[in-house]
């Protein structure tokens, strides 16, 4: 590591900021500006992203029981309100959205908040084993979750916990990429000054966590909230082996939507908009951090 | 900036490097600090404990939450694995050896599914991983509304995979779908994109492509931003023109990155399971008609929740990760060896 990376301790981590400044400094030197054929490519990846969510929001307007018809429709129906009602009352979808709500609620809170303690310890605090500890850390990202659902399943059914949220919750309350990501943040965002500066007062460590961790820790947080909750809400394996149609999330109702449940495609495209509506808020709101979240993770990880 | 490979090699090394901090005072930080003066021997003894335990605290949570409910339940699905567990009789599970095993290896929907789950892999995470490479290098442009296209490029990243499934399936319908009226338009005969072997392991990968590619492009986006750019003065006072950078510049310094996405999509290869399932319909769970895009996730699916044999499917829960285990192998051979004959 050079000094002149370490001298930028506090600015480094925050892509968003950051992107500005080396952007300047790229664009100062070499960084070529884009031509009209970039821009067409460009335009193209566009178009192929959005387009099928456009489609959905039109095929959800329509009033056609079948939408594959040639040519099939392009341009937005009256029936986008009726069609939503109607398969929010024929899925559940009510249900399902809160459902879903509390179970990646519940595993977003506690996902960021045990990931910055262990995050912390792992990037400030010196211990035995520490360095091993790390490396078990990141080696079971690699364990997938099939590994685990049979015994859980047994498990959950032996407790009479079958069909119930905690089922879904209990197993995903921690991530190895979360106290990774925030280890990696921490490192170089919070300043061993504070902490010693924080110690030489003589803070308890809880003290140190909340007063000094929390607050330098929170972008990072933030990103790794927002990352965590689109895992969760779109998280298919486990909910569908734990919850039953009657209390579902919404991907497993969608999956019963899906398969033949409603035979109006019109109804069945209202749900799938509706399904992805709240994380389509959230990325209308956050796209911006969350870009930056992504590009931080990689760079680090 | 830090590359991945320095973050890597340096764990712990920041906090003793970092400038300005003087070597009695950042032992305070660690664990052998002295408590301020004046405070009673009780106290003092608090601190000390604090300091001591605070770490393992910490960590706690972690190891505890992923203990009880990944790594037991991963030895347990062993021993469920050499059992007769049907779900019909939980209550009941009789020693089976290596029947679940022996079972598998005979089974033609195994290999079928291993197979499946092999192409699909294939024609899924390749053209994405090139297709995400040549996006970031467009987006690595001085570009008007740079954020603009980078969120939008993420936007299939948010979009559920149920949802996704179900839009994509009524595009690639039969009779009308929006693709074969496309490929109408130039003239190609539709394709039955369900009921065909390549059509429909192809319909299911491009569901995956359209989600992971613009958020592979971003991971890229990342690395090519750390590329010194001395790096390609030099190569343009070599006389090397854009593309000749691009391949002798660019993706050499993006190797590690590569290698990280080809992991990554690697091991979400392996578990497929949303996509062909949703897509499937009725039949989700066989992977089609014909189990044409039947993975080795849908497989234990079926195997263990509609059939209802529990055994048999951590029987293929853990074949999945000896699977991911030699896969994981082959590549750090191949990284090895790239690095040796460089």
């Amino acid at each position: 590591m050079t000094t002149s990376e370490l001298t930028l301790p506090q600015t480094e981590p925050q892509a968003g900021k950051k992107r500005g400044a080396s952007r300047r400094v790229m664009g100062a030197g070499k960084q070529l500006h884009a031509g009209p054929v970039t821009y067409l490519v460009l335009a193209v990846f566009a178009l192929v992203s959005l387009a099928p969510l456009v489609w959905t929001a039109i095929a959800a307007s329509r009033t056609d029981h079948r939408l594959a018809e040639t040519p099939p429709p392009l341009w937005f129906g009256g029936n986008l309100f009726k069609n939503m009602q109607t398969a929010w009352d024929e899925a559940g979808l009510g249900t399902a959205m809160l459902n879903s709500v509390i179970v990646a609620g519940a595993i977003t809170i506690s996902t960021v908040l045990f990931s910055t303690l262990a995050g912390f310890a792992f990037a400030k605090l010196r211990f035995r084993f520490s360095g091993f500890l790390l490396l078990l850390t990141i080696g079971t990202m690699m364990i997938p979750p099939q590994l685990a659902v049979v015994p859980l399943y047994l498990w959950m059914a032996d407790l009479g916990w079958s069909n119930q949220l905690q089922t879904v919750i209990l197993p995903t309350l921690v991530t190895a990429f979360g106290t990774f990501f925030m280890r990696q943040y921490l490192l170089q965002a919070l300043p061993s000054e504070l902490i010693e500066a924080a110690r030489v007062d003589g803070a308890s460590s809880i003290r140190v966590v909340w007063h000094v961790v929390f607050p330098a820790a929170r972008p990072a947080m933030a990103v790794l909230g927002l990352l965590t909750f689109v895992f969760a809400w779109n998280d298919f394996l486990w909910p569908i082996i734990a919850l039953n149609q009657q209390n579902p999330t919404v991907q497993v109702a969608l999956n019963s939507l899906g398969t033949g449940y409603v035979p109006d495609q019109a109804v069945i495209m209202a749900g799938a908009f509706l399904g992805t509506l709240p994380l389509l808020i959230a990325f209308i709101l956050f796209g911006k951090q969350i870009v930056g979240g992504i590009m931080q993770g990689a760079i680090k990880g | 900036m830090t590359s991945p490979k320095q973050a890597l090699a340096h764990p712990a090394s920041s906090a003793e490097a970092a400038p300005g901090s003087q070597p009695g005072a950042a032992r305070g930080a660690h664990g052998h600090g002295t408590p301020p003066e004046g405070k009673s021997p009780w106290r003092s003894r608090l601190y000390r404990w604090d300091m001591k335990a605070s770490p393992y605290v910490f960590i706690a949570p972690f190891f505890v939450i992923f203990g009880a409910f990944s790594l037991i339940p991963l030895l347990y699905t062993v021993w469920y694995s050499l059992h007769d567990v049907q779900l019909s009789s939980l209550d009941t599970q009789t020693w089976a050896g290596l029947d679940n095993y022996q079972n598998l290896l005979s089974s033609d929907f195994f290999w079928n599914a291993l197979k499946n789950t092999f192409t699909i892999g294939v024609i899924s995470t390749v053209p994405q991983l090139m297709a995400a490479i040549g996006l970031a290098h467009l987006l690595n442009y001085r570009l008007r509304g740079s954020t603009v296209w980078r969120v939008v490029m993420l936007t299939p990243y948010a979009t559920s995979v149920a949802a996704a499934t179900l839009v994509f399936t009524l595009l690639y319908s039969w009779d009308g779908g929006m693709v074969n009226w496309l490929l109408d338009f130039v003239g190609i005969d539709p394709i039955n994109w369900r009921e065909s072997d390549w059509g429909s392991q192809f319909a299911v990968s491009s569901i995956v492509i359209w989600r992971w590619t613009g958020y592979n492009a971003l991971i890229y986006l990342a690395a090519m931003q750390a590329i010194p750019a001395d790096l390609y003065e030099s190569a343009a006072i070599d006389g090397a023109n854009r593309w000749q950078q691009f391949i002798h510049v660019t993706v050499p310094q993006l190797r590690p990155t590569i290698l990280f996405t080809v992991v990554v999509s690697t091991i979400g290869a392996t578990q497929l399971f949303g996509e062909p399932l949703l897509f499937g319909g009725v039949s989700g769970s066989k992977g089609g008609s014909e189990h044409q895009y039947q993975t080795l996730g849908l497989y234990m699916y079926d195997q263990g929740w509609i059939i209802g044999n529990l055994g048999k499917a951590s029987a293929i829960a853990w074949s999945m990760f000896l699977i991911l285990l030699i896969v994981a192998a082959i590549n750090l051979l191949v990284t090895r060896r790239l690095r040796k004959t460089q």
